[in-house]
């Protein structure tokens, strides 16, 4: 038995959102040695991008900032952004993991001054906010991000611009030449904390998502909401620029529906509970109406859900939208569907349409270890060899919560796997 | 004093633009005469290798072993700023002045003033700095108590002895299972999601009990956890009477739940016959192990209804006002015992929303594929008996419908055996102290259903967060509790089903042996985690007013036979919470006290009345306020440069001396900036926001025995995400105190 089980005692953890931040800390607060590989610029994932949280309303930075603290404190931890792992071999406690590190353009004498961003003009779409504005293309992705250090889009590099940021750094951190890298690295366990996308909402055709302007997506909704969003926090159409005033949620778009995901994403209830109330505190006035099939808010986020039934702003239809329409005259959507509570047929316009689109695995059309065990909906189940977890929402569709309790789950098992393999040496 | 080996070095930063828009030589200057700093060196990159090169040269061959570093922020270039062996503090003329003065030559003045006040409390904050050596401790228990023998506690124990950690699992019946022994199978928890399966309780069950590092006391109870993480005594009492005496490291608590009283519910035939809650349900089909399920009369059943939501998502106060999110699951497994058995039995379930989420939805499916109806209704009436009914509204018809069955399941919720509820218990407890009989005899009723017996004098169980359960209040944080060292799993902590409460079960054990292994070397637990601070007090100044026992969120301060207050380490968080409330400031941490603040106040220069430059002292939550202030500065928001901002590690350990001296020193204001209090609270120390307003909100009288506005002193509530906002409050209140005119104090301090 020994022979097959490797000396590694490092814990390796892919995805750096806060469900792999959690399954990183909890195992080197524990001792344990980690490294974190995150494939964007910075930590943070999808939660960063989230306004507040239900069911309290608090700002997930928060708790980012306190993760960060944690992170900045612990020795046990090697972060590394921009870094995707290419390939696993080997099994249970004894890995052998390759690591593709793309060229950030700067490097660690990055001060995060803003010089750089100061002397380019080039913009770029900007993925903090799903591509609904722009940033310059040497930017910090977002005033949360860690490492703080700038990054330079490739799309400059090799053009004047990309020379003006260099010579505009006082420090030397701008390298235009940095190369694409490969690692290779041995672990004993491996983290999949890969998290979620949304579900690509163009494929949900009835909707009109790739054709009329006034439908969006739930995650995009997020953005606007938010003061640190594209319209500072002012719920605009994202077609004329107009408040959206009257604003329609559908649920279960793309989820629970074997066309698309066959599963419920579960957070897609509560979040749009949310956003109502973010509609009411930008617009007194304003008025949602959710579309849903079932309301799915488990144990004591109850009083949410009763909370915002008692809100006159907010109004519930049973009902699963069959098609979205357009008013060409003032560019709103109209929704066209049967009220299943007594039955009624339903052609309703709304100023602006809210897609509460479902999760799908990161990991889709990513080829993972054959070692990995998927269930239907591509969410990890966990590794046939048992040294590898999926953690959050890389496992399950959850909320922040649950995946953050998966996440410290996750971190437990990694650690029953160095510990056995630490024993079966010692012996 | 500081021993005179200690050596006192400031290095400060010229770039970023430091040098371009600060008189470095002015800096230079304060540190060498105010801060009396013996090595004073500025570097126009301090965070690169160079610069970090030169400082640890510094402290390995010129004995350095205090630094001031004047630069940028805290939260900025900690990595390149780290030296373990020696003490820190950092001056913010980044994030802090150049970032947020208005540019140009007109604030020159104003900005250099703000970076000379900055380096002027960085030096006299090092100089009270004391590098926390921590407090290992060589006899630490890493032992795992875990206390409930039911799935998540069974679990937790696997899980723990997994990773090599010796358990000690206590369950107060006969027998491991929990209420899984009383089911027939569970849900699924695996891919494809179709079928019940079975629970797998007895095989973890053999398993525990035939594990070397696992001891089992069955048929007992704790009948007293005392001490602290790393030494949790533990009384265990058993069956016979006697008393097992375990010392443990950290504790998980899997206490489980009890199904609702189902006679509760009489309108939906509660205590008829062949009315049954789920686990009536799951008892008929254990008897009838795979063959026809029969009533409790004998007769096979052919029709069964089940009620959701019975006696749950209740807005009238009477029942569970949640829901417990495992019922619609277990009630598509139970009916599908029945299809399984036999197609032809008719299965109806009447739901108001059917709460499957995740991959619950194959589940669903299956069970639609089996022929289970599901119906979109409102129960209003059910009668037992012979034959029973079933009266509900059918909300897609919109039709009242009666509906006979054979057998109803009414899904009851689950109900948390988390122990005594801790303001009941106080209450009690206080009622009882002034000689009430009837409150005697609910004291010792209540410590019957206690889990833990703490002997905390906060109370003797961990404290509940709402309808009973005794989960986190925060997101991102699911295991905290305010209990250090004690961690809830399964569904005492929240309504849960059995494949979340075995998930939940490790990652409540990976909590516990985290707790075990900090304690043991003297590390702090969440959220500071790298903290080798501990709290001590100078107990010759205290006058036992017990104000820190009280105040402490954590119940980490007990007090001694001489009513002195005695910290238990391994429970204390590091807040601060108990410095703030000391009235006497006897309460210190080696690197955070009454001086490293105070003194930081008193460093700052005051200007004369007739010089019109207000000073105002912030004193801002680090957590969210002050990263606030630092974002602010990365925006290049512009805020005042009158003002002075000290982190604080919360509100809470803010110590009143600090305004009062502040205010006497002929400082014009005070802002005071925590986080979001009352029922949604964002304090990660819980109740330290809270306590700062309790306390500042009875400081008007020492204000005006002062002979100052109240206004003076202001309290603000700060998201980490108010970045624009912190900006034009402060504005708004230089302009407000400049309106008010000079503090009559100017001049006296």
């Amino acid at each position: 038995m020994t022979a097959s089980i490797a000396t590694n005692q490092t814990i390796l953890v892919v995805g750096g959102g806060i469900a792999g931040m959690t399954a990183a800390l909890e195992a080197a607060e524990c001792g344990k040695q980690v490294i974190l590989v995150e494939k964007s610029p910075t930590l943070g994932g999808r939660t960063s991008m989230l306004y507040r949280y239900f069911p309290k309303m608090c700002f997930p930075t928060c708790g980012l900032e306190i993760n960060l603290r944690r992170l900045r404190g612990n020795p046990n931890v090697r972060v590394m952004t921009m870094t995707e792992v290419s390939a696993v071999t080997g099994s249970r406690g004894d890995y052998n993991v390759t690591l593709k590190v793309q060229p950030r353009y700067i490097n660690e004498s990055c001060t995060a001054c803003g010089d750089c961003g100061k002397a380019v003009t080039a913009e770029v779409p900007n993925v903090a906010n799903y591509g609904l504005d722009k940033v310059k293309a040497a930017y910090l992705p977002h005033g949360m991000a860690y490492p703080q250090r700038y990054v330079i889009d490739p799309s400059i590099v090799g053009t004047p611009e990309g020379e003006a940021a260099k010579a505009a750094c006082k420090f030397g951190a701008v390298d235009l030449g940095m190369q694409e890298e490969t690692l290779e690295l041995k672990v004993g366990s491996v983290v999949w904390a890969t998290g979620w996308r949304p579900y690509d909402a163009n494929k949900i055709q009835p909707y009109g998502y790739d054709r009329f302007a006034n439908v969006i997506t739930s995650l995009e909704f997020e953005r606007l909401c938010d003061p640190q969003g594209p319209t500072g926090g002012k719920i605009l159409r994202p077609g004329d620029g107009k408040e959206a005033k009257n604003i329609a949620f559908i649920q279960c778009a793309g989820s629970r529906d074997e066309n698309h995901l066959r599963h419920c994403s579960r957070i897609c209830c509560m979040a749009t509970l949310k956003h109502t109330q973010y509609v009411r505190e930008a617009n007194a006035e304003a008025k949602s109406t959710v579309y849903y099939i079932d309301i799915r808010v488990i144990d004591r986020l109850e009083d949410f859900y009763q909370n915002v039934q008692k809100d006159p702003n907010v109004s519930f239809v049973k009902s699963k939208v069959a098609r979205v329409a357009l008013n060409e005259a003032n560019d709103n959507p109209i929704l066209h569907g049967v009220d299943t509570e007594g039955y009624h047929r339903y052609a309703t316009e709304h100023d602006l349409v809210v897609l509460a689109v479902g999760m799908e695995p990161e990991v889709v059309g990513v080829k993972l270890p054959e070692d990995i065990v998927l269930d239907s909906s591509n969410f990890i189940e966990g590794s046939k060899s048992g040294g590898m977890f999926g953690a959050g929402s890389a496992a399950s569709p959850l909320d922040v919560n649950r995946a953050v309790q998966s996440a410290t789950a996750a971190a437990m098992r990694s650690i029953q796997v160095i510990h056995k393999t630490a024993s079966t040496e010692a012996a | 004093m500081n021993a005179p080996a200690n050596k006192f070095a400031a290095y400060i930063c010229s770039g970023c633009g430091l040098g371009d828009v600060l008189k470095i030589a002015g800096l230079e200057k304060v540190a060498k005469t105010e801060g009396k700093m013996a090595v004073i060196k500025t570097h126009p990159f301090l965070c690169n290798a160079e610069g970090v090169k030169m400082i640890q040269d510094d402290i390995a061959n010129d004995g350095v072993t205090h630094l001031c570093i004047a630069a940028c922020s805290r939260r900025a270039k900690a990595e390149a700023f780290t030296f373990p062996t020696v003490a820190v503090a950092r001056a913010n003329l980044r994030e802090g002045v150049t970032w947020i003065v208005a540019e140009g030559a007109d604030h020159d003045e104003v900005r250099q003033e703000m970076a000379e006040d900055y380096v002027r409390m960085g030096c006299a904050e090092v100089k009270k700095l004391i590098l926390p050596g921590g407090n290992k401790k060589e006899s630490s228990s890493k032992k795992i108590l875990v206390v409930g023998g039911g799935m998540s506690g069974m679990t937790a124990a696997q899980a723990a002895a997994d990773a090599g950690y010796e358990v000690v699992l206590v369950e107060k019946t006969g027998a491991l299972g929990g209420f899984a022994n009383q089911m027939w199978k569970r849900m699924p928890f695996n891919a494809p999601h179709a079928d019940a399966q079975p629970t797998g309780a007895t095989e973890l069950a053999a398993q525990v009990s035939a594990n070397p590092k696992i001891k089992v006391y069955l048929n007992s109870t704790v009948a007293e956890t005392a001490g602290a993480p790393g030494r949790f005594a533990i009384k265990i009492a058993q069956e016979s009477g006697s008393i097992s005496e375990e010392l443990c490291g950290a504790i998980v608590q899997a206490s489980g739940f009890s199904t609702y009283d189902i006679t509760k519910l009489p309108e939906l035939g509660g205590g008829q016959p062949n009315v049954v809650d789920q686990a009536g349900l799951e008892a008929l089909a254990k008897a009838a192990n795979g063959g026809p399920i029969k009533r409790a009369d004998g007769k096979e059943v052919k029709s069964v209804v089940f009620v959701q939501c019975a006696g749950q998502r209740d807005d009238s106060g009477t029942h569970l006002p949640y829901c417990s999110g495992h019922c619609c699951g277990t009630s598509i497994k139970q009916a599908t015992y029945f299809k399984d058995q036999n197609p032809d039995i008719d299965t109806a379930i009447i739901f108001d929303d059917l709460r499957v989420p995740g991959m619950g939805e194959d589940f669903y499916r299956s069970a639609q594929t089996k022929g289970v109806t599901f119906t979109k209704g409102k129960t209003s009436k059910v009668t037992g008996g012979e034959s029973c009914s079933v009266t509900f509204k059918d909300l897609i018809l919109d039709e009242e419908n009666t509906i006979p069955a054979d057998l109803v399941v009414l899904a009851t919720g689950q109900v948390p055996n988390a122990g005594v509820e801790l303001d009941d218990w106080t209450a009690t407890v206080a009622a009882a102290d002034n000689g009430d009989e009837a409150a005697k005899e609910k004291k010792t009723a209540l410590q019957k259903i206690s889990v833990l017996n703490m002997n905390y004098r906060q109370g003797p169980d961990i404290p509940q967060l709402k309808y009973g359960f005794a989960d986190s209040h925060f997101i991102c944080f699911p295991y905290e509790t305010r209990r250090t060292g004690i961690y809830a799993a399964g569904p005492m902590r929240r309504p849960m089903d059995m494949h979340q409460a075995t998930e939940d079960a490790v990652g409540a054990t990976m909590k516990a042996i985290q707790a075990a292994e900090n304690a043991a070397l003297g590390r702090a637990a969440h959220p500071r985690a790298w903290d080798l601070s501990f709290p001590t007090a100078r107990l010759e100044g205290c006058t036992q007013c017990k104000r820190c026992t009280v105040e402490c969120p954590f119940g980490a301060i007990d007090e001694d036979e001489r009513r002195f207050p005695l910290f238990n380490e391994e429970r204390c968080r590091r807040c601060g919470t108990c410095m703030g409330a000391c009235p006497v400031r006897v309460i210190s941490f080696e690197n955070y006290s009454c001086d490293t603040v105070g003194m930081q106040v008193k460093a700052v220069n005051v200007p004369d009345e007739d010089e019109e430059k207000p000073r105002i002292l912030i004193l801002a939550c680090e957590n969210d306020a002050y990263p606030a202030l630092d974002m602010a500065g990365m925006q290049r928001l512009t805020y005042s440069a009158f003002v002075r901002v000290i982190p604080v590690r919360c509100l809470g350990s803010v110590n009143t001396i600090w305004i009062t001296d502040a205010l006497g020193a002929g400082y014009d204001g005070v802002m005071m900036m925590g986080c979001q209090k009352g029922e949604n609270y964002q304090c990660h120390f819980v109740k330290g926001s809270e306590m700062a307003y309790y306390r500042l909100s009875k400081i008007g009288d020492t204000l005006k025995g002062m002979g100052l506005e109240p206004e003076r002193m202001q309290t603000y509530e700060i998201a980490i995400t108010d970045g624009a906002r912190v900006a034009g409050l402060i504005n708004e209140y230089v302009a407000q105190l400049v309106e008010m005119g000079p503090s009559p104090m100017k001049g006296f301090g």
